[in-house]
C-alpha cells in the first residue's frame, strides 16, 4: 500500500533523508529503529506533509496515489495518521472540541454521517477508558499542561478515534512507564487489521515485546541500512546501534525496563 | 490642499462662497458637501428640533472649529477634508440597489457565510426592501409591549419630539461636545441614532437591538445614542454594525452615552463589521467613536462588550466613569485587524467613588499586515478609597507581518487602590497548524478554532445569537490570512 522509493529530504539546506526505500503492505506492522538524529522523525513528518522539510527527490506512492502531491489535511482525511513524538499544545481549544472537529472532518471525507455531540461523547468516553484517560481531559485545552505520558495517551486516543489506514507512531513509547507503554501497545494492537498498515518508530526494542512487528528496519544517516524480522530488534538491543557500522552515534540499549 | 488645523479650517470656511442660502438648502433632499452654521440650521429645521437643541448643535460646531483632529493614535491615514463630506441626506427609499441581483456578489457571499437570513441580507446590502427592517421599526415592533413597562425605545429624532425634557436633561452630560474633536463634530451634525429610557425599578424584559448600516449617501454616519437606566433598572442593548463595500473611505463618528443611576445596570454589546477595505487597504470605514458610560449612582454597573472585526481604521475607547460608590465597570473586547486594517482601541476606567471596581479584558488579534493597539487608562481619583481594577490584555498574532501594541496607563492617586495588570502575546505557530491539519482540519478551520478559543472569555459575555454571529464573523474576517 505504501511504496517509498529513493526518498531524499532536507531541512535548511541540510540533507537528512538520503535515498530511503521502504515498502509497507496492508495488514503489516513495520518497526523502524535507529539512533537519535538518524532521520526517523523527518521521515514521519515528510510522509505527513510538513513543508518545513523539503523533498529533494524520490517518490512516495500510497494506494496508487502520489502521496507527496496531496495536501496535509487530504492525507489525514484519506487515513494517514501521525502520532507525534512531541505532541503540540493548543491553548484555548478544548480537547473535546478539537477531537470532534477532527473526527467529523475525517468522517465527512469518508462519506460517513458526522457525529453529533451526544454520539461523539459516547464514543470518545469509551475510547478514553481504554487508554486510561480521565474524562476531565476532554475539557482541558489540547495537550496544554499534559505530562509526557498524558500527551502520548492523547495521541493514542486520537488514533483510535480517527481509525487510520496508515498509522505512523513516532517514538510514542519514549519516556513512558510500563503501564503507559502497554496502553500504547494495546492501542496499536486493537488497530491491527488486514486493511491497515502501521509504522512504529521506536528507539528501544522494549515496545516490540508488546507490538510484535512483521518487519524491523534500521535507519541510519537517512537510509534504511538493515531490514529483518523480529530478531533484528533483539540483536539491536543486545549490541546497541554501534555495530551497524556507519551509524552516526553509538547508543547503548537502555536497561531492560520494568519486567519486559 | 486642506488640512484639519484650526487656522486652515477657519480660512477655508471664510473662503467658501455660500452660494446656497438657508432657504434653498431647506428645499434640497441632499445638502451639498461642506459644513457651516447654515447647514446645521437646516439639519435641525428638517428634523423639527426645538430651539435648545439647535443652540446646542451650534455651540458644539463653534467649539469644533477651534479644535484639531487628534494625531496621537497609532493609526495612519490621510487628513480628512471635512468640507468634502455631505452632512445631510434625506433617506431615500429607492436609493441604492433595487434587488439582490444588483448587489455586489462579494458582499452577498459574506452575508451568506455569516448565515444572515435573506431578507436581512437584502436589508444589510442596502436594497430598498420596504424599510420594514429599519433600525427604527425594530423598535416599533415591540414599542407597545415595552411601553407597558414604561420603557422608551425609539430613534433619537423621535425622542427629541416626544421626550424633549429627557433629551435636554441628559444629552451631552456624559460626553460633552467639548470632549474631543469627533464628539464635537458629532454633536453639531448628528443625524439620528437610538434612545432608550428604562424607568425606575424596571428590568427590560427583552434584549434591545439596533442594526446600523452605512450607505454612501445615507445619513448614518454620525449617530447619537443615549441610554438611561433609572434607579434599580436594567437593560441589555445590542448594536450590530455593517456596511457595504465602497472604494472611498467613509467617516463614521458616533457618540454613545450611557447613564446608570443607583443600582441600575446597563450592558452594551457591539458586533462591529463595517467594511474594512480590501487587501490593499482601498476603501473602508474610518470609525472614530466616543462611547462612554457614567455609573452615576451607587452600586450601578456598566458593562461594555465589543467584537470589532471591521473598519479600515478603528479609533474607539468605550469607557466608564465610576462615580457612584460601589459601582462596577467592565470592558470585554475582541478586536481583529487583518490585511491593512488598523485598530487603536481600548478603554478608560475612571474611579471616582469609593470601593469601585473595574475589569478590563482585551483580546487583540492581528493577521496579515494588520496592526492592533490597545490603550488602557485606569485612573483612581484621590477620593476613590478601596478602588480595584484588574486588567488583562492578550494579543494573538497570525503570521509575521502583523503587529500588536499595548499601552496600559495607571494613574493611582489613592494609596488604598489595588490595580493588577497582566499581558500576554502569542503567535499561532506553524507547529499548531500542522498538528491540526494532520488531524484532517483545514488551515482555516485550525486558525478559527484557535482564535475562537482565544476569544472565548469575551464571547461568553455576549448574548447567545450574537456570540454565534461573532464567531462566524471572525472566521470570515480571517479568510485569506494564512497560506
Ligand atoms: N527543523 C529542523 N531544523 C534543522 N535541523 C533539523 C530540523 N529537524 C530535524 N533536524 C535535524 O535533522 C536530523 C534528523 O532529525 P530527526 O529526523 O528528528 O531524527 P530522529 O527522529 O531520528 O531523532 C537531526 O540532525 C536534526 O538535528
Ligand atoms: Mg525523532
Amino acid at each position: 500500500m505504501l511504496d517509498i522509493k529513493n526518498l531524499k529530504a532536507s531541512v535548511e539546506g541540510k540533507d537528512i533523508l538520503k535515498g530511503l526505500d521502504l515498502q509497507v503492505k496492508a495488514g503489516e506492522v513495520h518497526a523502524i529503529m535507529g539512533p537519535n538524529g538518524s532521520g526517523k522523525s523527518t521521515l514521519s513528518q515528510v510522509l505527513a506533509g510538513r513543508d518545513t522539510f523539503q523533498v529533494d527527490g524520490g517518490s512516495v506512492t500510497w494506494d496508487g496515489q502520489d502521496l507527496l502531491a496531496m495536501p496535509i489535511e487530504e492525507r489525514a482525511r484519506a487515513g494517514l495518521f501521525l502520532a507525534f513524538q512531541y505532541p503540540v499544545e493548543i491553548p484555548g481549544v478544548s480537547n473535546a472540541y478539537f477531537l470532534k472537529a477532527a473526527v467529523n472532518a475525517v468522517r465527512k471525507h469518508r462519506g460517513l454521517p458526522e457525529f453529533d455531540a451526544m454520539d461523539f461523547l459516547t464514543r470518545v468516553k469509551a475510547e478514553m477508558k481504554a487508554v486510561g484517560m480521565k474524562e476531565e481531559f476532554l475539557y482541558r485545552a489540547v495537550n496544554e499542561g499534559f505530562s509526557g505520558g498524558e500527551k502520548k495517551r492523547n495521541e493514542v486516543l486520537q488514533m483510535a478515534l480517527l481509525e487510520p489506514r496508515l498509522a505512523i507512531l513516532d517514538e510514542t513509547d519514549s519516556g513512558l512507564d510500563i503501564d503507559a507503554l502497554k496502553v500504547v501497545a494495546d492501542g496499536v494492537n486493537r488497530l491491527r487489521s488486514p486493511e491497515r498498515a502501521l509504522i512504529v518508530i521506536t528507539h528501544y526494542q522494549r515496545l516490540l515485546d508488546y507490538i510484535v512487528p512483521d518487519h524491523v528496519h534500521v535507519l541510519s544517516q537517512g537510509r534504511i541500512v538493515r531490514s529483518g524480522g523480529r530478531e533484528l530488534a533483539l540483536e539491536l538491543e543486545e549490541k546497541g546501534y554501534g555495530w551497524i557500522g556507519d551509524a552516526g552515534e553509538i547508543h547503548a540499549a537502555p536497561p531492560a525496563a520494568g519486567g519486559a | 490642499m486642506k488640512t484639519a488645523t484650526p487656522a486652515r479650517k477657519i480660512d477655508s470656511f471664510l473662503d467658501q462662497e455660500y452660494s446656497a442660502g438657508f432657504e434653498t438648502l431647506l428645499e434640497a433632499d441632499t445638502l451639498p458637501k461642506g459644513l457651516s452654521e447654515d447647514v446645521i440650521r437646516v439639519i435641525s429645521a428638517k428634523k423639527g428640533e426645538p430651539e435648545f437643541l439647535l443652540e446646542w448643535r451650534l455651540e458644539a460646531y463653534r467649539r469644533w472649529l477651534t479644535m484639531t483632529a487628534p494625531k496621537w493614535a497609532a493609526v495612519d491615514f490621510p487628513d480628512i477634508d471635512f468640507q468634502d463630506i455631505v452632512y445631510y441626506s434625506a433617506p431615500k427609499k429607492k436609493d441604492g440597489p433595487k434587488s439582490l441581483d444588483e448587489v455586489d456578489p462579494e458582499l452577498l457571499k459574506t452575508f451568506e457565510k455569516l448565515g444572515v437570513p435573506l431578507h436581512e441580507r437584502a436589508r444589510l446590502a442596502g436594497v430598498a426592501v420596504d424599510a420594514v427592517f429599519d433600525s427604527v421599526s425594530v423598535a416599533t415592533t415591540f414599542q407597545k409591549e415595552l411601553g407597558e413597562h414604561g420603557i422608551i425605545f425609539c430613534s433619537f429624532s423621535e425622542a427629541v419630539k416626544t421626550h424633549p425634557e429627557l433629551i435636554r436633561q441628559y444629552l451631552g452630560t456624559v460626553v460633552p461636545p467639548s470632549d474631543n474633536f469627533y464628539a464635537a463634530l458629532n454633536s453639531a451634525v448628528f443625524s439620528d441614532g437610538s434612545f432608550v429610557f428604562i424607568p425606575k425599578g424596571v428590568k427590560c424584559p427583552m434584549e434591545l437591538s439596533t442594526y446600523f448600516r452605512i450607505n454612501a449617501r445615507d445619513t448614518g454616519q454620525f449617530e447619537r445614542t443615549l441610554i438611561i437606566a433609572e434607579e434599580g433598572a436594567s437593560v441589555s442593548y445590542l448594536e450590530g454594525c455593517t456596511a457595504p463595500m465602497r472604494d472611498e473611505n467613509q467617516l463614521h463618528a458616533a457618540v454613545v452615552e450611557l447613564i446608570a443611576l443607583d443600582d441600575a445596570k446597563i450592558k452594551y454589546s457591539t458586533v462591529q463589521n463595517w467594511y474594512p477595505g480590501d487587501k490593499d487597504g482601498i476603501g473602508g470605514i474610518y470609525n472614530f467613536v466616543t462611547k462612554r458610560g457614567d455609573c452615576r449612582g451607587a452600586r450601578s454597573h456598566i458593562s461594555w462588550t465589543q467584537v470589532e472585526t471591521g473598519s479600515a481604521i478603528t479609533w474607539k475607547y468605550p469607557s466608564v466613569i465610576l462615580r457612584g460608590d460601589d459601582s462596577v465597570g467592565d470592558f470585554h473586547s475582541v478586536a481583529l485587524s487583518n490585511h491593512r486594517q488598523q485598530a487603536d482601541t481600548g478603554t478608560k476606567m475612571i474611579h471616582m467613588g469609593r470601593n469601585t471596581k473595574s475589569t478590563i479584558l482585551s483580546k487583540g488579534i492581528s493577521a496579515g499586515r494588520g496592526s492592533n493597539t490597545f490603550r488602557g487608562l485606569v485612573r483612581i481619583a484621590p477620593k476613590a478609597e478601596g478602588a480595584r481594577n484588574y486588567t488583562q490584555c492578550d494579543s494573538l498574532l497570525i503570521g509575521d507581518q502583523c503587529a500588536a501594541h499595548t499601552f496600559p496607563t495607571i494613574e493611582a492617586r489613592n494609596p488604598t487602590a489595588h490595580v493588577e495588570h497582566e499581558a500576554t502575546t502569542s503567535r499561532i505557530g506553524e507547529d499548531q497548524l500542522f498538528y491540526a491539519m494532520q488531524r484532517g482540519l483545514t488551515a482555516e478551520d485550525a486558525v478559527s478554532m484557535i482564535v475562537n478559543g482565544f476569544c472565548r472569555e469575551v464571547f461568553k459575555e455576549l448574548p447567545m445569537e450574537f456570540a454565534v454571529e461573532a464567531q462566524k464573523l471572525l472566521g470570515v474576517s480571517l479568510e485569506g490570512s494564512i497560506g
